[in-house]
């Protein structure tokens, strides 16, 4: 009998980044020095992140949580022997149990924590694989079938719907096709494609080849961002793995189909997320985006058609078609069918991740999430969708979640990020912060994003010194409307979003008396 | 870690990531892996290699943040400069790097010691504000946290 104690401690970015490494190291140290037989799995995050690094010991099939736990703590965790789930302030009971997971309604997420991220058996054995199996033996027609029913859309922020965007590539003509995975998550606040690229690669991997098998391509490929070391190592290695166990390659399952996929680290630029961008910078080139039309489906990388995808959007794929698209499409509320894996952060007590129904509002989820502010100072304002996202006013807070709503409200759900900020936060620096950003990041194909960026800051600086203010005031909303409606792209034409929310609703922030 | 460029050891990396056009991105996140930045002797053999001009060497050189043309120090602290991280003290932290660094953001201290850079987003925004040495990313970072990981004695 095995009498080894099994203790999972996560290797995604948040638990390393607050020691999880060290504490792994430590457990083991002393582990051996008391002689006490432990196994410990690198696992996935569950999301958790402010109680990262959250370790867990397997009792009796159970899963008993502890956490936060920095290298000193584990001496008093092996005091209080919690081998054997013994009491300690740090403990937080059975993982299942702890409300901030019990209710969420994790689907594409549900691996995420549970299982060991690059173990093809760990996968299978939660229904891994499951999704590809049926797409093999049913093929293309049921697979944008059942894609139609669960109503998904596109994660990655602009909401396009993923079974006419899979059509559209399928009845294109090409000898080559492609499918690009966006994992280039560069808003601010948003790390969805990051937990789950660390914690369950082989669910994008599943996703990407279902993808390609349906619009008949053989090759694909990750864009990831540099930022992302510890996502980089993981992806690699599952995809190793699953080239090992004939999940990717030649002739995959003696199904007759070949698919590969290939990483392509990025070169930390933020535009490279928009999907023309980023397909100029899978071809090698500088990330200027490209007009549309054509659209990338028709003409995409080396100008062949191409699915381009968000993460979250390629690995909830393989669920959809495993429990089918009704099963997806029963949560949600109007156009927004399924989840949304919503990422809450900035000044925020509890934040992490929080995989959802569309359709609660965001006071909800920052009040029964989130627990309010971790400075305990009032919510001031909340940014949602990453930098090109509004800025909402405690008066916008019951807005429900859901692509629509928030289209109404200016604002926008995009990726799903949450950024909270108190009332030490000063509007008018953040809207000036927005105009810099662009300013930074603009890759300079338009003129509306290169120089009305530029022209922005600077519109802002002199208001903020009351030069001339009620003039500025103007110019500075005449610049916005420029922006918005010539821009070639979200970069420069969602910029003004933050920029107009913040003169709307924080107007005192701009005022020279509060300076 | 980081070598001195060598035209043996460029020549080698451009060949293993791949010498075509498609790959010039991935070649120069290589370089700047093994040589910390990209030197004008690199740009010439690159572009001898791809069988393209300097010039457009250099336009992909220049868009991207990473690629940077000098020499880093040697240890690369890169600071969020983004929402999440500036709604938790981010910006009050880069001016407290900046103090005990002696370096200003974008800069490389006189003894070569270290470069400060800002970052934008490194997706431990729950855990913010975020700072990454090298390729390790660290949370919480309060300034008391800053100074233990960058060895700084008050």
């Amino acid at each position: 009998m095995n009498t080894s104690t099994k203790i999972f401690i996560p290797r995604d970015t948040a638990s390393i980044s607050m020691g999880g490494d060290e504490v792994a190291s430590k457990i083991e140290e002393i582990a051996q020095k008391e002689k006490k037989e432990v196994t410990i799995i690198r696992n996935g995050s569950w999301g958790m992140s402010w109680l990262e690094p959250l370790i867990e010991i397997e009792i009796e099939g159970h899963r008993v949580a502890y956490g936060p736990i920095s290298e000193t703590d584990v001496i008093d965790l092996f005091e209080a022997d919690f081998l054997n789930g013994g009491s300690h302030p740090l403990k937080l009971g059975n993982t299942n149990d702890i409300a901030y997971l019990k209710n969420q309604q994790r689907w594409t997420f549900r691996r995420c924590g549970l299982i060991n991220p690059v173990s093809i058996e760990d996968y299978i054995q939660n229904r891994g694989f499951s999704g590809l199996e049926i797409a093999l033996q049913k093929g293309s027609s049921h697979v944008i079938k059942e894609l139609e029913k669960s109503g998904l859309r596109g994660r990655g922020g602009a909401g396009f719907p993923t079974a006419i965007k899979w059509q559209t590539v399928t009845n294109a003509e090409g000898d080559q096709k492609y499918i690009a995975c966006n994992a280039d998550e560069g808003d601010s606040g948003t790390f969805s494609d990051r937990i789950l690229m660390e914690s369950d690669p082989l669910a994008l991997i599943e996703g990407m080849t279902i993808a390609g098998l349906t619009v008949g391509a053989n090759k694909g490929y990750i864009y990831l961002r540099s930022e992302y070391p510890i996502a980089h190592e993981i992806l690699a290695s599952a995809i190793k793995t699953a080239r090992e166990h004939n999940w990717l390659g030649k002739d995959i399952q003696a199904s007759g189909f070949d698919f590969e996929i290939d990483i392509h680290i990025g070169g930390g630029s933020y535009v490279c997320g928009e999907e023309t961008a980023m397909l100029e910078s899978l071809e090698g080139k500088a990330g200027m985006i490209r007009f549309k039309p054509p659209l990338p489906a028709l003409e995409g990388l080396f100008g062949k058609p191409t699915v381009v995808n968000n993460v979250v959007t390629l690995a909830s794929v393989p669920d959809i078609i495993d429990q089918g698209g009704s099963a997806y499409s029963a949560y949600g509320v109007n156009r927004s069918k399924g989840t949304l894996a919503f990422q809450l952060s900035g000044n925020v007590k509890q934040g992490g991740l929080v995989e959802i129904a569309f359709g609660i509002t965001l006071r909800d989820l920052i009040e029964k999430w989130g627990g309010g502010t971790a400075s305990g100072k009032p919510v001031y304002a909340v940014q949602v969708g990453g930098p090109l996202g509004a800025y909402f006013p405690d008066s916008l807070l019951d807005t429900p979640l859901d692509y629509e709503a928030f289209a109404a409200k200016d604002g926008m759900v995009g990726h799903g990020g949450v950024v909270v900020f108190d009332d030490t936060a000063d509007m008018a620096i953040q809207a000036r912060f927005a105009m810099e950003f662009c300013s930074i990041e603009s890759c300079g194909k338009c003129t509306p994003c290169r120089i009305g960026s530029i022209r922005g800051v600077e519109v802002i600086d002199r208001i903020i010194n009351n030069e001339h203010r009620e003039k500025n005031m103007d110019l500075l909303s005449d610049l916005c409307e420029t922006m918005i409606d010539g821009s070639l792209c979200a970069m420069g034409g969602m910029t003004p979003f933050p920029v107009k929310s913040a003169l709307q609703y924080f107007p005192e922030d701009f005022k020279p008396e509060n300076k | 870690m980081i070598h001195k460029y060598h035209d043996k050891i460029a020549l080698d990396i451009i060949h293993q990531v791949g010498a075509k056009p498609e790959m010039l991105v991935q070649i120069l996140r290589a370089f700047v892996v093994k040589f910390s930045y990209i030197s004008e002797s690199a740009i010439r053999l690159i572009a001898k290699e791809l069988n393209l001009s300097r010039a457009e060497i250099h336009g992909t050189v220049s868009f991207y943040h990473d690629f940077r043309t000098t020499k880093a120090g040697e240890t690369v602290i890169k600071i969020c400069q983004a929402e999440a991280c500036q709604a938790m003290g981010s910006r009050q932290l880069t001016a407290h790097a900046e103090k005990v660094l002696d370096v200003k953001l974008h800069g490389t201290s006189e003894n070569n010691a270290y470069s400060l850079e800002p970052i934008y987003c490194l997706g431990n925004c729950a855990c913010s504000p975020a700072v990454m040495i090298g390729e390790k990313v660290y949370g919480k970072v309060d300034t008391k946290k800053f100074n233990q990981i960058v060895g700084f004695k008050e």
